[in-house]
């Protein structure tokens, strides 16, 4: 695909430091390949999401005048981990998280719905982009305690009918495709959880007013309402009282990806940084020059290269297979923890001018901040390490 | 047709460049590299040609030290079918650079050079011109545009042409078109294996970075000007 951006734009640009913090050197977490592919999204992203990210916060809403999903998709973005016989890549979770790390860094907004819509990418459709996918488990009474959700699923001839509400839906509002979960059996409890497939246009669906975030603004989110919606038989993921199975093992997939997106956050912070600590004198001096600064700065590097490390370790093991769930929450517990704290000195080093809006480092903290509680809020996360160790002997 | 493309490993040009301690020369340990822009546009027209129908092969070169296989690998991701990689350690001037492009001409014979106009480090803007004198083809340099009217696959144009900048967007390397190229062949070869004595007819003496831009000055008046451009800038 053709790039969007002239490159005489790009070259004789002055004074814009898009590239001046390049990424850092990773050489042990990947192979040539791997760094050309990094590089090449890296690209794609600073040239065709990059400049859209900060209307998106604005507006809460994707660019009308061009198609991010499609443009997406026309880089092969969608589906990388998704098998070939869905039409996916089939090429794992590494790939993945590096791709979710450089849409992140270019937009945080971008990176969670393309994470979100990651799930999803079973079909042609989806993996082009021209269709957005969508998960919905939460309830408004039922987030962390997802499993006493109330949304049941009645069966009936052919298939079954969904009654009930889900919220928190990241993609809510333009999904074709949806993937909920609702109770066929409320007296099995977890064991009757069962996962449906959903398309935009089934009688009976509807999605409700699109929420006003303090962050990942743009990232559509809004409650999803089944008024006596009838799904067919085939429509089922898996099988009946087995969804609870599909849930968390997607979950602990879900997180992983996701984790890459605090990453790309925590490199934006650094993007910003680094040329302004250079740049911005006082007392006859680059701030950089200073000691405190130069603490925060490392301080931030470290953060942001010990959750990489982690990161993408972990993606390496689950695409050999070994899928620990204590460390799929692991990953995307330090990591987010990590770019909060990352964003906030990143708005300490700019100073006043962190505090205003036309830098870009308020809303990276707005950003960051949802990936604590998104995908198991970190309590979640916690327990499910904790009760985890506990329990190996 | 068989189109060859000459591509350069440059200093990326979002790098903010920095001159040596001593002098001799540009930093470039530890600085990014890319492919050069031009070539990515001589690149992108030599492969719309093929998806056109007017060429059957995309042949790229690159010619330097070892590190040249990463751009030659990223054209390979483009979309051109082999790669040719000449080692050669040292510094390469253009007219080596011509001598060894004629030599792998003989041998590859290609219908078409296209290269960049020039390179984003030493902005010779030589190559092009002085390959085609070697070959004595008839070139086109700073094409802006490019057509092709009335050729077939097997009728040979055996010209060369220099790209500008404004000829095409280059497209993006993709993840598959990434791994496919892992599969396609970079041969390589000497300058002795192509009987091209390396020598440099330049020698670098002093490399410095242009002086600072000074604060301009507001005058008072036109005399002011004039005595200014006269006696300080003497230019009249």
């Amino acid at each position: 695909m053709q790039r969007l951006r002239s490159l005489s734009a790009a070259l004789f640009r002055k004074g814009e430091n898009r590239r001046a913090a390049a990424s850092f050197s990773t050489s042990l977490l990947f192979d040539d390949t791997q760094i050309q592919f990094k590089e090449s999204v890296a690209q794609f992203a600073q040239e065709i999401i990059a400049p859209h990210a900060s209307s998106i916060d604005r507006t809460n809403y994707f660019p009308k005048e061009v198609n991010l999903w499609k443009l997406m998709g026309e880089f092969n973005l969608h589906g990388i981990a998704s098998p070939e016989e869905y039409g996916g890549l089939g090429l794992g979770y590494l790939y993945h998280c590096i791709a979710m790390e450089e849409i992140s860094r270019a937009s945080g907004s971008v990176g969670l719905s393309y994470g979100a819509h990651s799930n999803l990418c079973i079909n042609q459709l989806l993996i082009s982009g021209e269709h957005v996918g969508a998960l919905a488990m939460s309830e408004p009474n039922a987030g962390s305690d997802v499993i006493s959700m109330k949304c049941k699923a009645d069966r009936v001839d052919g298939g079954y009918t969904i009654n009930g509400n889900k919220m928190w839906c990241t993609n809510g509002p333009v999904a074709q495709t949806l993937v909920i979960y609702a109770k066929t059996d409320f007296a099995a409890r977890s064991k009757g959880i069962t996962a449906f497939i959903i398309e935009k246009e089934m009688p009976g669906f509807s999605t409700a007013q699109k929420l006003d975030k303090l962050g990942m603004r743009g990232s559509d989110t809004c409650e999803l309402v089944f008024e006596n919606c009838f799904v067919p038989e085939e429509n089922i993921l898996g099988q009946e009282g087995k969804g609870v199975y599909v849930m968390l093992s997607g979950l602990d997939l879900e997180r992983l990806v996701l984790a890459a997106g605090p990453l790309g956050l925590m490199q934006a912070c650094l993007d910003a940084v680094l040329p302004y600590i250079r740049q911005r004198e006082q007392f006859g001096s680059p701030i950089g020059n200073f000691q405190f600064i130069q603490g925060k700065i490392a301080d931030m590097y470290t953060a942001l290269q010990s959750s990489r490390s982690y990161v993408y370790s972990v993606a390496r093991d689950c695409d050999s297979g070994k899928i620990d769930p204590k460390d799929c929450a692991g990953v995307i517990l330090c990591a987010a923890e990590r770019a909060t704290q990352v964003a906030l000195q990143a708005i300490q080093c700019l100073g006043g001018n962190g505090y205003v809006n036309e830098y870009v480092t308020g809303r990276l903290l707005r950003d960051a901040k949802l990936y604590e509680i998104g995908a198991g809020t970190s309590e979640i996360r916690r327990m499910i390490i904790g009760r985890a160790l506990f329990k190996d002997e | 047709m068989k189109i060859m493309v000459a591509i350069k490993r440059v200093v990326d040009y979002a790098v903010k460049i920095r001159v040596k301690p001593d002098k001799t020369g540009v930093e470039t340990t530890n600085v990014k590299m890319s492919m050069n822009p031009f070539c990515e546009i001589a690149l992108e027209e030599a492969l719309r040609m093929k998806e056109a129908g007017l060429a059957s092969e995309v042949v790229a070169v690159s010619m330097g030290p070892a590190k040249c296989v990463d751009t030659l690998r990223t054209g390979l991701a483009m979309g051109a079918d082999r790669g040719i990689h000449v080692d050669v350690p040292g510094e390469l001037q253009p007219l080596s650079v011509a001598k060894l492009l004629k030599a792998l001409i003989d041998s590859e014979k290609p219908g078409l050079l296209i290269l960049g106009k020039q390179a984003i480090d030493d902005d010779c803007n030589q190559t092009g011109q002085m390959v085609a004198g070697l070959l004595s083809w008839p070139q086109g340099t700073f094409a802006s545009k490019i057509s092709i009217r009335g050729l077939t696959l097997s009728a040979p144009l055996r010209s060369s042409r220099s790209t500008d900048l404004r000829l095409n967007q280059p497209r993006y390397a993709t993840l598959p078109n990434i791994l496919k190229a892992k599969s396609k062949v970079i041969k390589k070869c000497t300058p002795e294996e192509l009987n091209v004595p390396i020598k440099s007819d330049l020698e670098t003496v002093q490399v410095t970075e242009p002086p600072k831009r000074k604060a301009g000055v507001i005058l008072s008046s036109v005399d002011e000007l004039v005595d200014k451009l006269k006696n300080e800038a003497r230019v009249i």
